[in-house]
C-alpha cells in the first residue's frame, strides 16, 4: 500500500533558509521520521536530524510537525488524512543549527544550576525505606526524556527570548518539584525557584502539558504545587518558619 | 597542517551512556582533570532505552539470593566462556553500585516494606531486576547525568572521535570531530577510557540506534588493542516485526518476566519442546508446572519462556521456520491473558504505549507478534578485569564495547550493572595510571593523516554515497552472518565485506561540514567494516556453537572450545589476525559452585 505524499521540510541555517518539497514514498506503519530518513537515503543525503531511539524513549527527535511540537519517531504518517499538507520545521525557541537541528545548550547550562539531590542519612542498617506510594509522583516527573518539547511550546521564552535569563522553564520546574518531592531529599531550592528560575512568570496555559509526550502532567502536578509552596514560604512566614524548625512537610 | 582546537586532559572518556558517565565521575572523584566525549546529545546514548532492569543481588525480594548464586547465572548464562574474574566482580560489586545510585537520586520500584523491588528476568535463578516500570535505563542515565553535572567534568556533546593518537606505545589523546560545524578537535590526554557502546548498525534488523557502529571496538582494533568474542552477538528474542519500519525495536524480557508467555501459530506454548538438557534441571517442563510457577516460586521450576535470550531466540527462529510462526513472520506474546490490563499498564508503560502508537495493537487485550532482534555484542576489547585496562597502555575499556563480562550470551539485566561496576573500575585505573605518567606529546604527523581522511570523501568526483554501503552491509551480517551461522556464509560474508571495504574506499560525500549526516555515515563506515569482518571471521575460526554463536555446520558445544577465547588484532602486516588463545583459568574455589 505504498503511496507517495508530498512533505516540506524546513531547510536552511542560521543564515538564511526557506520550504523544500520532496515527493516521497510511504510505507503502512511509517512515522515522520522514517520520511526524513527516506528523503535522507534518496534525495539530500546533507538533510540534518536528529535522532538515536525511534521508539520515544530519547526525546532526540524534536520538531514542529504541521506547527505541533511533536517526536517525529512517534508521529505515525497515517494522521494525516491524504492529501492533507505536511510540514517539518525545527522546534522554533532554539538558535538554528541546520535543517530540523537546533542548539539546545539552554537546557543543558540550565540544568547545571539547579543543586544537586542530597539525600538524609539511610537508616540504621545503612538503607533507605521508601513506599511505592511516596515515590510515585517523583517517578512521574522521572519519566522525561528531554525532548525540550515543553520548554519549545511555552510562550515565556518563545515568543519572548529574552526572558530565558530569567526563567528555566517546564522542564526544569518538573525537575525541581521532584525534588522538592522526593521523600530522601534535604536541599532547599524553593528560593532558587522563585528567584531564579522565575516559576512566577508562568501563568498555568497548560500548553506545556499538553505537548509532552510522557504525558507528565506538568503544570497541575509540577508547577502549580510549586507555586504554592513558594506562595507558602514567601507570604505566609508563620509557616515558613514553622517549616524550618520541624522539619520539612511530606508530599 | 589542519587547523583544529586542542584540549589537554589527564583522563578522557569517549562515550556519555551509563559506563562512560560512571567512569567520568570516578576519575574526576579521583583528581583527574576529566572530559566526557559523545557523539549524541547528553543523556540520549543507548543507555537511555534500557527497559527491564538491572540486575543485582540485593535479596530484597529473596534472601536466599547472593552474590555466588548471580555469579554462576551469570556463567551459565554465558556458557562458561566469560571471564571469571569480570563475573565475579560484577556480582560482587553491583548492589553497591544500585545502592549508590539510589544515594544519587535514583526512584527504583519499592516492596512492600520499603526496599527496592526486584523482578524476575530470564536465566537469573532469583527476582533479582531493580527497576522502574520498563524505564530503567532512563532513570540510570539521568541519575548519573544529574550526578556528573556537578563534578567539574568537562563535557562534549555531539563530538564524534575518529581515532585514537599514540606516543610510541602509549595512546595519548584522540582526533574527533564537531558535528555541528565539522572542524577538528584534538585531545591530548594520559589515559583514555572507550566506553562506546555496541556495533548493532552492521545488522538489518536490530534494537541499536544510529550510534552503534562499533566505533570503540574499531579505535582500540586499530590502536593496537585484542578483541575478544566477536562472534559472541545477542539476538534478542522478543523484537516487534510489524509494521516494517518498526522491525527490531525491543519488546522488553520484562513482559516474560511479570507474567506473559510465546506462542506458535497453533497456539502452542512451544518453549517447552526446546528446554536443552543443561537447564534442564531447574525449568518446569509441563505448562502446569510453568503457570504455578508465576504464583508459587518456591515448589515449581520456571518456566521455559525465561530461558537465557540465545535459547528462545532459536527456539523462535525454529518455529518460524517450520511453518508455525505469526503473520508477519514472529511468533505470538501474550501477556493480557495471565495479567489485568491495569498491571500490564503500571508494569510495563512504555511497552502499552509503543504497541499502542506504534503498531495500534493494545497490549491489555490482544497478542504482541515478536521476533528476534540484532540487540547486544558480548565481544569487546580485551581488559584486564579489576582495572578495566586494554592491552595497549593508557587505553581502558567498559560498557558494551568491553568483551569478556558476558561469555557467549548475556543475561539479561547484566549490561546496566555491567556499566556502573565496570565503569567505576574504569574510572579508577585510568585515574591511577593518568598520576603515573607525563603529558603526552600530540603528534602533529598523525592528526594530519587523519584531516586527510576525513576530507577525502569531498574532495572525490566520482563514487557512490554512504547510505547504500550500510544498507548492503547490514543485507550481508543478516543473512550470513546472523542468528544461524554456515561455514559457506560465512566465507562468503567475508568476500563481500571485502568488496564492500573498496566501496567505502572510494565513497563520495556532497555538500557541506555543517552537520552532514552524509559526511557523518561515510566517516562511521570503517568501523563498522572492521567489526564485522571481525564477527564474520572470528565466527568462522569458533566450529562450534555456543551461546550467541550458532553454527548450522557445528551444531553443539565443544569442550575444547570451551576453554578459547577467539582474539582479533591488527597484524604486523596490517592486515586482520585471527587466533585462539586460552580462557583465564578459574580458582577452585568458585569451580565448586558448579559443581553441585
Ligand atoms: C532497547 C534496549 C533495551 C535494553 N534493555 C536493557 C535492560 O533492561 N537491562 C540491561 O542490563 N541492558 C539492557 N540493554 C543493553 C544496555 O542498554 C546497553 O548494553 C548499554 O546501555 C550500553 O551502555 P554503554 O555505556 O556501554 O554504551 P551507550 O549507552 O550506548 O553509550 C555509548 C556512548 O558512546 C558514544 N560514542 C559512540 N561512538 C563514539 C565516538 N566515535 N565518539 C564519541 N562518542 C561516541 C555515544 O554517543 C554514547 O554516548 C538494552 C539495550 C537496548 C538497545
Ligand atoms: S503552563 Fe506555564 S510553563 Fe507551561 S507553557 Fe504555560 S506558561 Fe509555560
Ligand atoms: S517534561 Fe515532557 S515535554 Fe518537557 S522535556 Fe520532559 S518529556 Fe519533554
Ligand atoms: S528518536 Fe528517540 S524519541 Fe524519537
Amino acid at each position: 500500500m505504498n503511496e507517495t505524499v508530498n512533505v516540506r521540510v524546513f531547510r536552511g541555517d542560521a543564515e538564511s533558509g526557506g520550504w523544500r518539497d520532496y515527493a516521497v514514498e510511504v510505507e503502512e506503519g511509517q512515522v515522520v521520521l522514517d520520511v526524513i530518513h527516506r528523503i535522507q537515503a534518496t534525495q539530500a543525503p546533507d538533510l540534518a536530524v536528529r535522532w538515536n531511539c525511534k521508539a520515544g524513549k530519547c526525546g532526540s527527535c524534536s520538531a514542529e510537525i504541521n506547527g505541533q511540537p511533536r517526536l517525529m519517531c512517534m508521529t505515525r504518517m497515517n494522521l494525516f488524512a491524504p492529501g492533507e499538507p505536511i510540514t517539518v520545521a525545527p522546534m522554533k525557541t532554539w538558535p538554528l543549527v541546520r535543517d530540523l537541528v537546533t542548539d539546545v545548550s539552554f537546557n543543558y547550562e540550565t540544568a547545571k544550576t539547579i543543586p544537586a539531590f542530597k539525600p538524609r542519612p539511610p537508616e540504621a542498617d545503612g538503607f533507605w525505606r521508601m513506599q511505592q506510594e511516596d515515590i510515585e509522583r517523583g517517578q512521574e516527573f522521572r519519566k522525561c526524556i528531554e525532548c525540550f518539547l515543553c520548554q519549545d511550546v511555552c510562550h515565556v521564552i518563545r515568543d519572548h527570548p529574552a526572558n530565558k535569563a530569567a526563567f528555566a522553564g517546564p522542564r526544569f520546574f518538573v525537575r525541581l518539584a521532584e525534588l522538592e518531592m522526593h521523600p530522601l531529599d534535604t536541599e532547599d531550592r524553593l528560593e532558587l525557584a522563585r528567584r531564579d528560575a522565575g516559576v512566577g512568570y508562568c501563568n498555568i496555559t497548560k500548553c506545556c502539558t499538553e505537548v509532552c509526550p510522557e504525558n507528565i502532567h506538568i503544570t497541575d502536578n509540577a508547577i502549580i504545587p510549586l507555586k504554592e509552596r513558594v506562595a507558602d514560604r514567601y507570604f505566609d512566614p508563620v509557616r515558613w518558619l514553622g517549616g524550618k524548625l520541624f522539619g520539612r512537610r511530606r508530599p | 597542517m589542519p587547523e583544529y582546537e586542542r584540549h589537554d586532559y589527564d583522563v578522557i572518556v569517549i562515550g556519555a551512556g551509563g559506563a562512560g558517565l560512571r567512569a567520568a565521575i570516578e576519575a574526576s572523584a579521583r583528581g583527574c582533570r576529566t572530559a566526557l566525549v559523545c557523539k549524541s546529545l547528553l543523556g540520549k546514548a543507548h543507555t537511555v532505552m534500557a527497559e527491564g532492569g538491572i540486575a543485582a543481588a540485593l535479596g530484597n525480594v529473596w534472601p536466599q539470593d547472593n552474590w555466588e548464586v548471580h555469579f554462576r547465572d551469570t556463567m551459565r548464562g554465558g556458557k562458561m566462556l566469560n571471564n571469571w574474574r569480570m563475573a565475579q566482580l560484577h556480582a560482587q560489586e553491583a548492589p553497591e553500585r544500585v545502592r549508590e545510585l539510589e544515594e544519587w537520586g535514583a526512584l527504583f520500584d519499592r516492596t512492600n516494606d520499603g526496599r527496592i523491588l526486584q523482578r524476575d528476568f530470564g536465566g537469573h535463578r532469583y527476582a533479582r531486576l531493580a527497576h522502574v516500570g520498563d524505564r530503567t535505563g532512563l532513570e540510570l542515565i539521568r541519575t548519573l547525568q544529574q550526578h556528573a553535572v556537578h563534578k567539574g567534568i568537562d563535557v562534549f556533546m555531539e563530538c564524534t572521535v575518529t581515532r585514537l593518537l599514540k606516543d610510541g606505545d602509549r595512546v595519548s589523546g584522540a582526533v574527533a570531530y564537531w558535528r555541528e560545524s565539522g572542524n577538528l578537535v584534538v585531545f591530548a590526554a594520559k589515559a583514555v577510557v572507550l566506553a562506546t557502546g555496541g556495533v548493532g548498525k552492521a545488522f538489518a534488523v536490530t534494537s541499536n540506534s544510529w550510534e552503534y557502529t562499533g566505533d570503540g571496538h574499531a579505535l582500540a582494533y586499530e590502536a593496537g588493542a585484542e578483541l575478544i568474542d566477536m562472534e559472541c552477538v545477542q539476538f534478542h528474542p522478543t523484537g516487534m516485526v510489524w509494521p516494517p519500519s518498526v522491525r527490531g525495536i525491543l519488546v522488553t524480557e520484562g513482559v516474560r518476566g511479570d507474567g506473559g508467555t510465546l506462542r506458535n501459530s497453533d497456539g502452542e506454548r512451544f518453549m517447552f519442546d526446546y528446554i536443552p538438557d543443561f537447564f534442564r534441571a531447574e525449568t518446569a517442563d509441563t505448562v502446569a508446572e510453568a503457570d504455578a510457577w508465576y504464583e508459587d516460586k518456591e515448589n515449581n521450576r520456571r518456566t521455559p519462556d525465561l530461558l537465557p535470550r540465545d535459547e528462545v531466540a532459536r527456539a523462535i527462529n525454529a518455529e518460524v521456520k517450520a511453518g508455525r510462526g505469526s503473520p508477519h513472520g514472529g511468533v505470538f506474546l501474550d501477556i493480557a491473558a495471565r495479567r489485568p490490563a491495569e498491571y500490564i499498564r503500571r508494569r510495563l508503560p512504555s511497552m502499552y504505549h509503543q504497541f499502542k502508537q506504534l503498531a495500534d495493537v493494545d497490549i491489555t487485550a490482544q497478542s504482541m507478534e515478536v521476533g528476534p532482534t540484532m540487540h547486544y555484542i558480548m565481544g569487546g576489547v580485551r581488559v584486564d578485569a579489576d582495572t578495566a585496562a586494554t592491552t595497549v597502555p593508557g587505553l581502558f575499556a567498559a560498557g558494551e564495547c568491553a568483551g569478556g563480562m558476558h561469555g557467549a550470551n548475556r543475561l539479561g539485566g547484566n549490561s546496566l550493572s555491567d556499566l556502573v561496576v565496570f565503569g567505576r573500575r574504569a574510572g579508577m585505573g585510568a585515574a591511577a595510571d593518568a598520576a603515573a605518567v607525563d603529558a603526552p606529546a600530540v603528534d602533529d604527523a598523525q592528526v594530519e593523516a587523519v584531516a586527510a581522511e576525513m576530507n577525502a570523501p569531498f574532495a572525490r568526483e566520482d563514487g557512490e554515497g554512504p547510505y547504500d554501503i550500510q544498507r548492503d552491509l547490514q543485507e550481508t551480517m543478516h543473512t550470513l552472518a546472523g542468528i544461524i551461522r554456515t561455514e559457506a556464509e560465512l566465507l562468503e560474508a567475508r568476500e563481500r565485506i571485502a568488496a564492500l571495504r573498496e566501496r567505502a574506499a572510494r565513497v563520495r560525500v556532497h555538500g557541506h561540514r555543517q552537520y552532514n549526516p552524509g559526511w557523518h555515515l561515510a566517516l562511521d563506515l570503517p568501523a563498522l567494516l572492521t567489526v564485522s569482518e571481525a564477527t564474520a571471521r572470528a565466527a568462522n575460526l569458533r566450529r562450534e556453537s555456543r551461546g550467541g554463536h550458532t553454527r548450522d555446520d557445528y551444531p553443539d558445544p565443544d569442550d575444547g572450545w570451551g576453554g578459547r577465547n577467539v582474539v582479533v588484532r591488527r597484524g604486523a602486516d596490517g592486515a586482520m589476525d585471527v587466533s585462539t588463545a586460552p580462557l583465564p583459568e578459574m580458582p577452585a574455589e568458585l569451580r565448586r559452585l558448579f559443581e553441585e
